[in-house]
């Protein structure tokens, strides 16, 4: 779910247009969504669906619509402005919001980072813990951290992926691109292995549609979007700017069709089934932690896969996280950058609620950062017609601009209301937010903001 | 080069086909798991020295 390879291309024309010379074939196209689709995160939200009460409707219908709906995304919103822009989406934001607010969406992309590298160091530890008794491996209604063993597995893992951060991290990205599809077919393995231990395979006694704990039920449209927008920060929120200004056509987009279908399908449903097995075998006090549920269906080998998935996830995200601080804070080096980034996710991964709540976390996630993507869409398709001007920043020399920091701040304030007030699952939220903000985008810079002099 | 490609091929055979062995309950649990530490270890011994020159 999560970008792992994506840094050593970022790195590359960070300011200026990517030139023709530089631009990519399809084939890298698909084997990077491909990879960084099949991932930590995969792990914990297949087990999340079955938890969720999602039936089997729901999961193979609608996870299939909800994938296509992101892959039509791509294809056809984010694609076609990389390849005529081809920025990065830092860049395009400084021309359009100023250098300070490009610095708060660093210091949220940054914080969101932190956290969701913090799941996937329980996502780890769950499986190095495997080999140690004494190591209490989480449950869902685990918020808090399990035990003084499993804060030293945290902790030493932590500490391990933020020196790797810091001191080796082509060679994780290396890893991972090596790691892609074997770990894939290790997915698949469980899925297989799982099936014949399973007391029925009809779909509907696997995925009941029964909440566990009492929770609420996810249902069909929730699922839809969850599937849509768990990386609605990446499509609609435009951060894939980075990695399709390299394609030579928009058709490229099509590329994301294979993180989709093999990560967030195939692989949704492979975890599900291992958790499927787990409830059949412990009821109620089964746990989804991956380590133990992976280790009994595949041995050794899924354990690697575990610890692996994990470590892949969170080392890029721990070095992103640092970059987006070093934007915060230039002076910072960016040793600084990612020690700060590293010891944020080693202390969120000590608490399981962010890994045991990941579907809520990547709704919350997408929300907040998709609706400065809708600010792009307005500049770059509509700014003329609505009368806004485009780039406005950087046309003007202004290094702040309230009418787009107003227009993503209102709408996510709104969500967060209804987040904490009504409990609403943050998935159904973030279109309406994307939307409102490139709507309130247009209001405010018509309203709020001095046309540039003319020439 | 070729050697590689065929020791890296067989090792993302060996992690997929014998747990579908399994799941046809024409392999036991012990050596399935077995066949799958192998794949992988032989996967990552030959796939770097096969992808390590047709990286992008």
């Amino acid at each position: 779910m999560v970008p792992a390879s994506a840094p050593a291309v970022v790195n590359e024309y960070e300011h200026e247009r990517v030139p023709d010379r530089a631009l990519k074939g399809p084939r890298s196209f698909w084997g990077l969504y491909a990879g960084e689709h099949t991932a930590g995160t995969e792990f914990m939200l297949g087990p999340l669906f079955i938890a969720w009460g999602a039936s089997a409707v729901d999961v193979i219908l609608g996870l299939l619509l909800g994938n296509i709906l992101a892959v039509l995304t791509w294809r056809y919103l984010t694609a076609p402005i990389a390849t005529d822009l081809r920025l990065t989406l830092y860049c395009k934001l400084e021309k359009i919001c100023g250098r300070r607010l490009v610095t708060l969406y660093n210091l949220a992309n940054g914080v969101l980072f932190c956290f969701l590298a913090g799941a996937m160091v329980t996502v780890s530890a769950t499986a190095v813990g495997v080999p140690f008794p004494e190591v209490r491996m989480p449950t869902f209604s685990d918020r808090l951290p399990t035990g003084f063993a499993w804060c030293v597995v945290v902790i030493a893992l932590g500490a391990l992926q933020t020196f790797v951060a810091v001191r080796g991290y082509a060679v994780v990205a290396r890893v991972s691109q090596l790691a892609a599809p074997w770990m894939f077919l290790i997915f698949v393995a469980c899925g297989l292995v799982t099936l014949p231990k399973l007391a029925s395979l009809n779909p509907v006694d696997i995925w009941t549609g029964v909440a566990l704990d009492g929770r609420p039920r996810i249902g069909f449209a929730g699922i839809v979007l969850f599937a849509w927008l768990c990386n609605a920060a990446m499509h609609l929120g435009m951060s894939d700017l980075s990695i399709l200004r390299y394609a030579r056509r928009p058709a490229y987009g099509w590329a994301a069709g294979a993180g989709m279908f093999l990560g967030h399908y195939v692989a949704w449903i492979c975890a599900s089934l291992l958790f499927a097995l787990e409830l059949q075998r412990h009821g109620a006090a089964a746990s989804n932690a991956p380590g133990p549920m992976v280790f009994s269906a595949v041995g050794w080998a899924g354990l690697a896969c575990v610890v692996m998935a994990g470590w892949t996830t969170a080392n890029p995200t721990i070095y992103r996280a640092g970059l987006a601080f070093q934007g915060v804070l230039p002076k910072l080096s960016r040793t600084a950058g990612t020690v700060i980034a590293g010891t944020l996710a080693t202390i969120a991964g000590l608490f399981p609620a962010f890994a045991m709540q990941l579907l809520e976390f990547v709704g919350i996630y997408g929300t907040v950062l998709a609706p400065v993507g809708a600010i792009i869409a307005v500049d770059h398709w509509l700014a003329r017609r609505v009368g806004v001007t485009p780039d406005w920043a950087e046309r003007t020399g202004a290094t702040f601009n309230p009418a787009a920091l107003l227009a993503w701040l209102l709408p996510v304030a709104v969500f967060f209301w209804l987040y904490r007030t009504h409990g609403i699952f943050p998935s159904y939220l973030t279109v309406p937010v994307w939307l409102a903000c490139g709507a309130l985008y247009v209001v405010f810079s018509r309203t709020l903001l001095r046309r540039p002099s003319a020439p | 080069m070729k050697t590689a490609r065929l020791l890296a091929l067989l090792g993302l055979l060996l992690t997929l086909v014998p747990a579908g062995l399994f799941a046809l309950g024409l392999l036991a649990e012990g050596p399935m798991k077995l066949a799958l530490l192998g794949g992988t270890i032989l996967w990552f011994a030959a796939a770097p020295r096969w992808l390590g020159d047709t990286g992008d």
